[in-house]
């Protein structure tokens, strides 16, 4: 149990050194380190303690109380915050959530006492694994970006220090989050990755920053509260208050709904489902590996494992009941919705962001579907989601800092100015939405459950929603793959720690490609056969999967095998036909003997998918939604 | 169905799929000549044209096009030969949105405003046929219970019965798939276009034949999928599929030279609704069954 | 024989012709002509064409454009000029902003005269010109 309580202690260590540091070579020595240390670790831990679930006993009325007056002062914190910036939703959420927590450690939880504190299985390895390999490769990422982020905002103070304290902070409350058994820590650590966010969005201090992460800030608050108040509900019906009790609750008693209820608002909140998904939108102000961090194995995803984790109770008797159906539905609608929003988008760190939107409503489906199949796909979706999307935003990231855009449009021809990162780049959307990658593969076997479970609003959302996905990708890699002679190539600049990170994360994308039955034979399948009471053989439909795989493998050699010829040709090359008035590829002679450069842009359909639009309908949608189910659940109607 | 059979069934698509794609496609010359009263074509004028890209002088826009064709025209036979081996029938459609996607790099790459804007399109109907496409392999799957296709075409009755509302939106798509008036939008066989050849501008000799080849492939695999529909397991259901699938590409044919072509904005409305309201339905109809 | 002559495709070209020959040009193409029996498609893309038929006299203007054209059009290739104008500059030759017929700019292969130049004079100067084609398809193929 000591390797685990220093996997996730270590992390806060390093923050703490970190913010005391203020040389660029040591703390780039030390992120770097640390780094590697926590890769190291949580790999160990997963090594170690695959297979078996395990639950550790762990007791300590200090660290308890420490966790309390933590609480407290931060909530102090965002109290006196608020004031000074004048958020008074936030102010007032702030002293609701403090009175509820303190009537809480001193009334409800009198009495009650988790000796398991710490809790393992095969689950928790997975999400060990991404938050401490992605994580930490986006902290080292970061090391050079922040360095070029700093000589862009030349004139501000430098807030690094304060920047990589956050980023580690956010691994260790991420690494409590999943290890957590005791759900009062698990509470405390869920708050301190809203805080961590909150400070990380508002990181530049622009209003924008701060007003976005207000926003943050406001909806994880109400968020917090549902999660505090299943807390109360659990401690006071039930007396207890730890996950593996609460997961062995039967689901039909109206008590253990609600709470499964509010915990599944907290769970949507967090994973920015509709109708608060602005948060994660908001976000995009910070620089970039703040929005890496969120998407790809952070924040986003804590919200995912919680939901995963409860979805057995989102069955009775083995149909969906009210709690169920709610997440389903608020999962599906923002499916479809923030895909559609993303059309939109010129934005490519919006584009991406809306995708996290749109693919964590997927993988929250699976959740609500609850079958060992849909959970199974959820818990694939929810890996290859945070490999391929960190590595899609440390690209734009490094493409911004050096084409000076964000902007789909500006990176026409990315081709010929930035070979290399735009090849990555082109792999890494094909990785999200394209045959042979793990993306399309869990979203298939996504479709498989969504069928099963019959519920036909479930099943439109992901047909309609598949077409609009590959609608906004392929312009957005068309227009990468566009080879226009504009602009010098720009690459030589790029930060080596930038690139070794992208290689490594090619690698991982790739590795995901190759180990697929590997991790679903040995970590998703084992956790749901112990999750759910199934036994191999009712999995058939999974390993039929693998036998897909085989394929898909085919496929991947058949894309390798013409990769040589790739980018040569023995032909005359020939200028493109500009209607005989062609100069070259991109310029022509216009009237006058006027020459004109060819430019040519996307369409974003704004009259169709403008993402105001898209964005009101579903919010009145959702929110109808899921105050309907917990209405009709602590209601007793359902 | 066995492995060996799948092998074979994939071989004989991968040696005949072309020969008829090519007979498919001089009758469907002929016939237009037809109807608008001409002589037309030989039927092997298809099989002409191939053969005169393949003599001509080879040129290109740049290094990178002729491999995304070759990838194109590589998956769409995968795609075909997966499906005639009886595989899975989302894989299949997944593989052909693989090549899709080659296809339209392939035209996004060269830079040109014609092929740019043809591949937007393209991309337009795409996202106007693919959740009928989805929903048939659902609608199949409810009925069936198998997403594999070796177990579709074996099994007991013909699905077009309980599908019908799928296999009418099928047909739909198959217009947008084939790329046929009404909804030619991104490239077109006909004469003169405003985006002169819309995709395959800066395509020609070589890369222009390995296109047409895979359209010759692509389209057998399309009608295939008309004959799934009435595939029961006997030789009734074969051929009554594969008539019924031959009487689909004349329709497609006598559409095609029946309408003008029309704006993208009714592609992409007109087939979300009938995916709605026909594919839907269909599906909603099946899951109360 | 070559294939070359089985499916010629056309591109048309108007330099700065009054439009009487191309109307006679799209005339072929109507039912009563057909030139589609002899595999014979109007493209717009030279990249794809084999025979660049041209009508009207070239000008200061479109030298370029005309040169441009026959430049992106693949070997082998094959010009026609259509209509006394596109031959010799016709009644438009002393213009002050006229070079003359087309064979200023590039080289012509088949001559079709006449004002306008009739269907059938044009279905019969092009499959002259396939003639020509499959010439230099040998050619090209001897040099290959």
């Amino acid at each position: 149990m000591n390797d685990i309580l220093f996997m996730m202690a270590f992390p806060f260590i390093a923050a703490c050194l970190l913010l005391v540091t203020r040389g660029d070579r040591a703390r780039a020595v030390i992120a770097e380190v640390s780094a590697a240390i926590i890769i190291a670790s949580s790999v160990w831990v997963a090594w170690n303690y695959l297979g078996e679930p395990q639950a550790f006993e762990f007791h300590s009325e200090t660290v308890g109380l420490m966790m309390f007056a933590a609480e407290v002062i931060l909530g102090l914190a965002v109290v006196g915050l608020g004031v000074r910036h004048r958020k008074y939703p936030a102010v007032a959420l702030g002293i609701v959530q403090l009175c509820m927590s303190v009537y809480f450690e001193f009334v409800l939880k009198e009495g009650i006492e988790t000796e398991h504190a710490l809790y393992i299985d095969d689950l928790s390895i997975l999400m060990v694994l991404i938050i401490g390999v992605i994580g930490s490769l986006i902290c080292v990422y970061a090391v050079g970006y922040m360095r070029d982020f700093q000589e862009y905002h030349g004139g501000e103070p430098d807030r690094r220090p304060w920047f990589f304290f956050l980023l580690y902070t956010f691994l260790s409350a991420m690494f409590g989050i999943v290890l957590s058994n005791d759900l009062v820590w698990m509470f405390f650590f869920w708050e301190v990755t809203t805080l961590c966010s909150f400070a990380l969005i508002g990181y530049t201090r622009t209003d924008e920053a701060v007003n976005n992460s207000f926003r943050q800030l406001t909806f994880n608050l109400v968020g917090g509260i549902c999660f505090l108040a299943a807390l109360m509900v659990m401690a006071s019906e039930y007396g207890r208050l730890d996950m593996v009790s609460l997961l062995a609750g039967d689901s039909g008693e109206r008590w253990l709904l609600l709470i499964v209820g509010l915990l599944a608002v907290a769970g949507m909140i967090k994973a920015a489902q509709m109708p608060v998904h602005t948060w994660l939108l908001g976000a995009m102000v910070a620089p970039t590996p703040t929005s890496a961090l969120l998407h790809s194995s952070t924040m986003v995803k804590a919200g995912v494992f919680l939901l995963l984790k409860l979805s057995p109770l989102m069955l009775t008797d083995g149909d969906p009941n009210a709690i169920g159906y709610m997440v389903m539905s608020v999962g599906g609608i923002t499916f479809l919705l923030a895909s559609m929003a993303a059309i939109s988008q010129t934005n490519a760190k919006r584009v991406l962001a809306y995708s996290t939107i749109a693919n964590l409503g997927l993988i929250v489906v699976c959740a609500g579907i609850g079958t060992p199949e849909a959970v199974w796909a959820g818990i694939m979706l929810t890996l290859f989601h945070a490999v391929t999307k960190s590595l899609l935003f440390l690209c734009v990231g490094t493409a911004e800092h050096h084409i000076g855009s964000r902007d789909i449009e500006d990176m026409d021809g990315l081709f010929t100015r930035m070979p290399k990162l735009a090849i990555i780049m082109i792999v890494g959307i094909a990785a999200m939405f394209l045959a042979p990658f793990g993306m399309l593969i869990s979203k298939w076997a996504a479709l498989t459950s969504f069928v099963d479970s019959g519920y036909v609003l479930t099943i439109a959302c992901l047909v309609f929603g598949s077409a609009v996905t590959s609608f906004y990708w392929t312009k957005w890699m068309g227009k990468l793959a566009a080879v226009v002679v504009r602009g010098e190539e720009c690459e030589g600049t790029v930060r080596p720690q930038e690139w070794s990170v992208f290689a490594v994360l090619c690698v991982l994308v790739l590795l995901c490609v190759i180990g697929y039955p590997l991790i679903s034979e040995h970590i998703a399948v084992p956790w749901i056969e112990g999750a759910f009471g199934v036994f191999h053989e009712s999995l058939v439909p999974l390993l039929d999967v693998e036998n897909m795989y085989l394929v898909l493998i085919m496929l991947v050699a058949l894309i390798l095998i013409p990769l040589p010829f790739f980018g040569r040709t023995k032909r005359r090359v020939v200028p493109n036909y500009l209607s005989g008035v062609g100069i070259d590829n991109n310029t022509y002679t216009g009237s006058m003997g006027a020459t004109v450069d060819v430019t040519l842009r996307n369409w974003y359909m704004e009259d169709w998918f403008g993402e105001r639009r898209i964005g009101r309908i579903g919010e009145a949608v959702t929110l109808v939604v899921i105050a309907v189910a917990i209405i009709a659940v602590a209601g007793g109607f359902a | 169905m066995s492995d060996i059979e799948a092998i074979i069934l994939a071989l004989v698509y991968l040696i005949l799929a072309p020969v008829a794609g090519c007979v498919l496609a001089g009758v469907d010359r002929k016939l237009s000549a037809r109807m608008q009263g001409r002589r037309g074509p030989p039927i092997r004028q298809p099989y002409y044209d191939v053969r005169k890209f393949m003599e001509k002088e080879q040129i290109t826009s740049n290094g990178v096009q002729d491999f995304y064709v070759a990838c194109y025209l590589l998956f769409v036979i995968v795609t075909g030969c997966m499906f005639f081996a009886g595989m899975d029938l989302l894989l299949v459609l997944f593989t052909l949105t693989l090549g899709e996607t080659f296809l339209i790099l392939a035209a996004y790459c060269s830079g040109s405003p014609f092929s740019q804007v043809g591949a937007q399109r393209e991309l337009y109907v795409a996202m106007a046929y693919e959740p009928i496409l989805l929903l048939a392999a659902i609608a199949f799957y409810l009925q069936t219970g198998s997403f594999a296709i070796g177990d579709i075409a074996s099994s007991d009755g013909m699905a077009v019965i309980p599908l019908i509302g799928v296999f009418v939106a099928f047909l739909y798509a198959l217009t947008m798939k084939l790329r046929k008036s009404p909804f030619d939008l991104s490239m077109s066989h006909h004469a003169h276009q405003d985006l002169v050849r819309g995709m395959t501008t800066e395509f020609s000799g070589r890369t222009l034949a390995m296109l047409e080849v895979s359209h010759w492939y692509e389209n057998i695999m399309l009608l295939a999928l008309v004959a799934l529909f009435f595939m029961d397991g006997t030789w009734v259901g074969f051929a009554v599929g594969l008539v019924v699938a031959v009487l689909a590409y004349l329709l497609e044919v006598y559409i095609d030279n029946g309408f003008a072509r029309m704006k993208w904005q009714t592609a992409l409305k007109s087939g979300w609704v009938v995916a709605l309201v026909l594919g839907v339905g269909n599906v909603i109809v099946l899951l109360l069954m | 024989m070559s294939y070359a002559k089985r499916s010629p495709w056309l591109l048309h070209y108007d330099a700065s012709s009054c439009n009487g020959c191309d109307i006679e040009v799209l005339a072929c193409l109507t039912p009563v002509y057909d030139v589609e029996r002899f595999g014979i498609i109007n493209t717009g893309d030279p990249k794809q064409a084999d025979i660049l038929l041209i009508t009207g006299a070239v000008n200061d203007q479109n030298k370029e454009v005309v040169k441009q054209l026959y430049e992106q059009m693949p070997e082998p290739k094959v010009v026609v000029a259509v209509g006394i104008c596109a031959c010799s500059g016709g009644i438009f030759r002393d213009c002050y902003n006229i070079l003359g017929g087309v064979d200023t700019v590039i080289p012509v292969d088949v001559y079709v005269p006449g004002c306008a130049a009739r269907p059938e004079s044009i279905i019969d100067g092009v499959v002259k010109g396939l003639g020509v084609l499959e010439e230099k398809q040998r050619k090209m193929e001897a040099e290959r």
